[in-house]
């Protein structure tokens, strides 16, 4: 019915993202990422402890993915560049998620800086996704600024609330030419399902299922949502109107 | 002489390469990412890199996130 999602060059056939936060193991995330049949994962950037054997978190991703590091930590644009920069080092590749938060209370993305982060690394090459918060002045400056995709925020992270920003994100789906990802937020496949019946890209999802008791299956649920929503927003959905429309013949009653 | 290793004053008995340091220090080299003083330094560059009085290291890695 249709092609599969394109960013930065590269054929995605899953639209569901994941991220990589909060789960209670690596070989667990590794079961979800498999489960979910994930293609592209984010993961951040944290100073390693002398002696810490902690393992390798890329071990855990399976190979064929694309890894979007975040530049999570990162309060301004400066920090942002040398995370990405840190993270195209360690030879994940060129993606980067571009995250700038000084709010520590709703995690907001502070938009005037990812823009200036964005037009710096995209120059360098990076195929950039900035988090933002749905502004549509702001995702047509992030997509002269070289962005390969925008995600605005469907409410603020890792708080499950859903969609709360949906008439913000449907006037960027109308506008906004590059794909549009709905990132944090996001509590349940019907959250999902909605984003994608709305014409979104892409979802990316981490917390509902990170903590979910059971996250492998959590991950299913999620992907066949996306699918779902995915489908309905390609066939169209039918108009909603003021009264009822009989689906049954209005003649050939028993009663007369 | 001391030197900043991921914000934390560090002592070493004399300048060092960062290879050296690296090791010594228990870093695991196989997954970390090294900056000199601001500068990404390539692994085969970190026997070249001299650390002196009060150099800058950062190191880091991938972990779980969002």
């Amino acid at each position: 019915m249709e092609g599969a999602l394109n960013i930065g060059g590269k054929v995605i056939n899953n639209r569901l993202f994941i991220g990589t936060g909060k789960f209670s193991s690596y070989p667990l995330m590794k079961e979800v990422l498999e489960a979910a049949e994930a293609a592209v994962v984010t993961v951040a950037l944290r100073r390693v402890d002398a002696g810490s054997k902690t393992e390798n978190i890329l071990d855990y991703i399976p190979r064929n993915c694309i890894i979007m590091p975040n530049t999570s930590g990162a309060r301004n644009s400066d920090e942002a560049v040398r995370i990405a920069r840190l993270a195209k080092a360690s030879g994940a590749g060129n993606w980067i998620k571009i995250e700038v938060i000084q709010d520590n209370k709703y995690l907001l993305p502070d938009n005037l800086e990812t823009l200036k982060a964005t037009e710096i690394l995209a120059k360098e090459g990076f195929v950039v996704l900035p988090y933002m918060s749905p502004d549509l002045s702001i995702a047509k400056r992030l997509v002269s600024a070289g962005a390969a995709a925008v995600m605005p925020l469907g409410s603020p992270i890792g708080s499950n609330r859903g969609i709360k920003t949906k008439e913000l994100v449907n006037i960027m789906v109308s506008e906004i030419k590059i794909p549009v990802i709905v990132d944090a937020g996001l509590g349940s496949p019907s959250d999902a399902c909605k984003c994608m019946e709305m014409g979104c890209a892409a979802v990316l999802v981490n917390t509902a299922i990170a903590i979910a008791d059971d996250p492998v299956n959590m991950a299913r649920a999620f992907k066949e949502a996306v699918q779902a929503g995915r489908l309905a927003y390609l066939v169209g959905l039918s108009s909603i109107k003021d009264y009822a429309s009989a689906s049954s013949p209005l003649t050939g009653f028993l009663r007369e | 002489m001391f030197i900043k290793i991921n914000g934390k004053d560090e002592w070493i008995e004399k300048p060092a390469n960062l290879a050296e340091l690296i090791v010594n220090k228990r870093f695991s080299p196989g997954k970390i990412v090294v900056e000199h003083n601001f500068r990404i330094v390539p692994k085969e560059e970190w026997s070249k890199i001299t650390v002196g009085e009060s150099d800058n290291i950062e190191i880091v890695s991938f972990v779980g996130g969002g």
